[in-house]
């Protein structure tokens, strides 16, 4: 090598050995009332995540969602403000969220306040009281935030998009309309906590600086006298998505159409789900992928392009959606269909394959690396059934996958004829030159 | 029940600093506890450095540094962070602009190699500067004009509360300005602000110092060594008269509301500022702080609330002038003029009677918890320690904070919040456009 060469090129430095997959300490118990509670060991700082999975398919809409907003408005021992100051003063805070699948309390706090975030948790589980002017406050609120939501193009786009896929499934509407929260009040609410917020199927995730068998116990101790025999309800699988003419959801004035496209997958134990996952990563899935490279580093119609395969009790979509300059609507949309045939009628070249795989595997290690977000998979895991040794064996499929495998998992899964299609943006805008590419049904928003 | 103070745990991250001959500063804090790293290089550009006429060119200039450097080709950066097994990304504040990585360990050395590249040099292009004009564009639309409230209040309070172009311009951009940007510009602007002097390296993780050190010398060695240039006074004098704007947002369905006052210098005064980082916290922080409880729960004048130290969220990594920001929104058809007063009630009347009993620590609790967690991820030590070195040269401090704030006393916060009066204030008001 001549002296000009090297100081012309410096050779890109290979990568270490790998580090295996190394799973943490943790502890599993079933309690008498059904309550499972897992808890996982990652001492880095002394806090404790906390993570309650429970099953609340089939929930009424505008209920569920006020119920999620004031549970934490007031028990026999403690009103809103003293649960809130309570809390604080242990370091720590919990809130409540719902969605088709479940409905989740979540907080962290200092360790040293475990104990009492777990009395205060088992308070409210048994005894919260939806106070009436509470109750009125959070209503006006929620009704709020929904008009904000409804005002955001990033919000009409999945309200569309989820209409359109899932027809009459309890999936298809995600979102309850002003009147109906307006009507709610307190004795509903009440009464959905008895029938739904109880102990079996549910599970409780301690992450932290614990001793896994300790933290059992102190859940056990404090949560043991949560009972309760009210329902369940199991959710209908996700219907099969049916291709047909683009969905165009008129926004006037919008100065960027929002682009949804939803495709066939598979839940995360199928057998396909490894290459599937690798097939997406290669199409749209990471920074690294054909379409932002494409629309974004070559074309400059997009900012953050991003593919995804997401994951429900009742069945898995992957979606892919980009926020395109209204001009370059449809030139987007063609490249978009161009990457996924090519995907899925060429086999993705080996080292396409291999950068997705190490990216897959990458994260995974780093999704394990903080307690939050140990918490958060190992609950998110939980709640379709899984434990987190199922990291492992994911991983080694991922190792596994061949070309051949992605290959026919793309051919299958990312083929653009059985795309799902929706667009929000200015109709007049954009509806002719999407017409040029593909059939098209206009509504408005 | 008597009130108990949580005793406020602390970290113990290690700190190794040192300084190469170009003048790059290091920070290596090692923790094996995952095999994983972050990395993280910091410049001392920002958006008050950026020169009239271009604005948004701080955060051009930051794509324009993903877009291939020295052996590098446009794409290879990304693929090759990726392609370990990593996340990547850059972002543009006040004072600074950084750009960062967190990996499998096995990757470290590849991570530095990649930042040293750029760092020796970008590959500035006109193919490459128009296709990333025209990606920041579409950033701006997405976050700024195709929603409601876009830039609020981060970018439509600065220029009601200053008057000099470094803190009042808009930081994202105008178009026009970020269409006339040209290759020169970008060259002119590396050669000054991204000197091997002005730049801080930090990596934190499962690291092994005295490797990490041969790594580090072996890739950032040979950079050329460029001096920091001159750091401009960015000061402006305090508000002596109130100062109100109000625009109208065609998609906002609800009015809203900021308001700002000046704090103490962050950096030469932080024991001073400390008690405004505190008192954000205790007027906005949670179900049973103040101004949750009258504005939203009593009153029912405002609908979500919130409070904080520095425009972009930003407490421990900003410079003078700053300032403490309430910002609400409103019900519809809501009275901001009631709200402000409110709020001028409220700080009264904790400056004049102080706080309740416990309400103090339990708020500096709740602080801690926050401080700790976001120190657990592996980048955002690297991220935090790289400003803090440069910005303060104590990059230790990260592990000081939880402490620090929990020995503000309610003294102090009844003085920081006797300071936050009327005429001192900044504040901007969004019309409720698309309310129906």
């Amino acid at each position: 090598m001549t002296a000009t060469a090297e100081t012309a090129t410096r050779p890109l430095p290979p990568l270490g050995p790998n580090r295996r997959l190394k799973l943490p300490k943790q502890a599993e118990r079933t309690l008498d009332n059904g309550l499972t509670v897992i808890a996982v060991r990652r001492p880095a700082v002394p806090l404790v995540e906390l993570r309650l999975w429970m099953p609340f398919g089939r929930a009424h809409l505008a209920r569920g969602a006020m119920l999620a907003q004031t549970m934490l408005a007031g028990t026999a021992e403690l009103t809103a403000n003293q649960i809130a100051a309570e809390l604080q003063k242990v370091g720590g805070g919990l809130s409540a969220g719902v969605d088709p699948d479940r409905l989740m309390l979540s907080g962290a706090g200092l360790v040293t306040g475990l104990d009492r975030m777990l009395e205060i948790l088992a308070d409210v589980l048994t005894g919260a009281t939806y106070p009436g002017d509470w109750v009125e406050t959070e209503r006006d609120r929620l009704v709020d935030r929904i008009q904000v939501a409804q005002s955001q193009p990033a919000h009409l786009a999945r309200t569309a998009l989820l209409k359109r896929i899932y027809g009459r499934h309890p999936y298809a509407v995600q979102t309850p309309e002003p009147d109906q929260v307006r009507a709610v009040r307190p004795p509903v609410l009440r009464k959905l906590h008895s029938e739904r917020v109880h102990p079996a199927g549910a599970v409780l995730v301690l992450v932290g600086d614990v001793q896994p068998e300790r933290a059992l116990d102190a859940a056990e101790r404090a949560l043991a006298g949560w009972g309760g025999d009210g329902h369940s309800a199991d959710l209908p699988p996700a219907p099969p998505l049916e291709p047909g003419p683009l969905l165009l959801v008129d926004r006037p004035g919008s100065v960027q159409s929002s682009l949804r496209l939803a495709l066939p997958a598979v839940p995360r134990t199928h057998p396909d789900h490894a290459a599937l996952q690798l097939a997406n990563l290669v199409f749209g899935g990471y920074f690294s992928s054909r379409w932002v490279e494409n629309i974004r580093e070559d074309k400059g119609y997009t900012y953050g392009p991003h593919s995804l395969v997401e994951h429900s009790v009742a069945g898995s979509v992957l979606v892919a959606g980009a926020e395109v300059a209204t001009e370059v609507t449809a030139p987007a949309l063609l490249e978009t269909m161009y990457e996924l045939g090519r995907l899925a009628a060429l086999p993705p070249k080996p080292e396409e394959l291999e950068q997705a795989r190490q990216y897959a595997l990458g994260t995974l290690q780093l999704g394990m690396s903080t307690q939050a977000g140990l918490a958060s998979l190992t609950s998110a895991y939980a709640g379709n059934g899984l434990r987190l040794d199922f990291l492992a064996e994911h991983a080694a499929r991922l190792a596994k996958a061949t070309v051949d495998d992605v290959a026919e998992v793309a051919a299958r899964y990312l083929a653009p004829a059985r795309a799902v299609t929706v667009v929000l943006g200015d109709a007049e805008r954009v509806a002719e030159p999407l017409a040029a590419l593909t059939a098209v049904r206009t509504e408005s928003a | 029940m008597p009130t108990r103070r949580a005793s406020i745990p602390a970290t113990k991250y290690p700190v190794e600093r040192f300084t190469l001959d170009n003048g790059l500063r290091v920070v290596l804090t090692p923790d094996r506890s995952a095999p994983v790293i972050g990395v993280a290089v910091v410049y001392d550009v920002g958006i008050r450095s950026e020169p009239e006429g271009r604005t948004g060119f701080a955060h051009l200039f930051e794509h324009l540094m993903f877009q291939g450097s020295e052996n590098l080709e446009k794409l290879a950066h990304f693929r090759h962070v990726q392609g370990a097994g990593g996340t990547f990304n850059g972002s543009t504040h006040l004072d600074y602009t950084d750009y960062f990585e967190t990996l499998p360990s096995n990757a470290l050395e590849r991570a530095l190699f990649l930042e040293a590249d750029r760092m020796r040099g970008p590959r500035l292009t006109e193919e490459n500067l128009r296709n990333q004009v025209d990606v920041v564009k579409e950033e701006i639309r997405v976050n700024v004009l195709n929603r409601p409230y876009g830039g609020f209040p981060w970018l439509t309070l600065p220029p009601v509360m200053f008057d000099t172009f470094p803190n009042a311009h808009d930081g994202y951009g105008s178009f026009d300005d970020l269409e006339s940007a040209t290759v020169a510009d970008a060259a002119d602007f590396f050669r000054r602000y991204y000197a091997s002097g002005n730049a801080v390296l930090a990596v934190s993780g499962d690291i092994d110092v005295t490797e990490a050190t041969a790594l580090i010398e072996r890739h950032f060695g040979d950079v050329p060594a460029r001096p920091a240039p001159q750091r401009p006074d960015f000061a402006e004098p305090d508000l002596t008269a109130e100062r109100r704007h109000s625009y109208t947002d065609r998609l906002a369905p609800l009015p809203a509301v900021a308001g700002a006052w000046r704090v103490p210098d962050p950096v030469t005064d932080f024991a001073g500022y400390l008690p405004y980082v505190v008192l954000a916290e205790v007027l906005t922080d949670g179900d049973a702080s103040r101004l949750v409880e009258r504005l939203v729960q009593r009153d029912r004048t405002v609908t979500s609330l919130g409070g904080y130290l520095g425009f972009m969220g930003d407490p421990f990594d900003v410079r003078d002038p700053t300032a403490l920001l309430l910002q609400a929104h409103l019900p519809p058809g809501g009275d901001v003029d009631k709200v402000l007063r409110t709020v001028d009630e409220e700080l009264d009347r904790l400056a004049t009677d102080g706080l309740t009993e416990g309400e103090l620590a339990r708020t500096q609790a709740r602080m801690a918890t926050h401080l700790l967690r976001d120190t657990d991820a592996v980048l955002g030590r690297a991220l935090r320690m790289a400003v803090l070195e440069q910005q303060r040269g104590e990059p230790g401090l990260l592990n000081e904070l939880p402490r620090l704030v929990g020995e503000v006393t309610e003294e102090q916060v009844r003085a920081a919040a006797a300071t936050l009066r009327p005429q001192r204030r900044a504040s901007i008001e969004v019309i409720a456009g698309g309310a129906r």
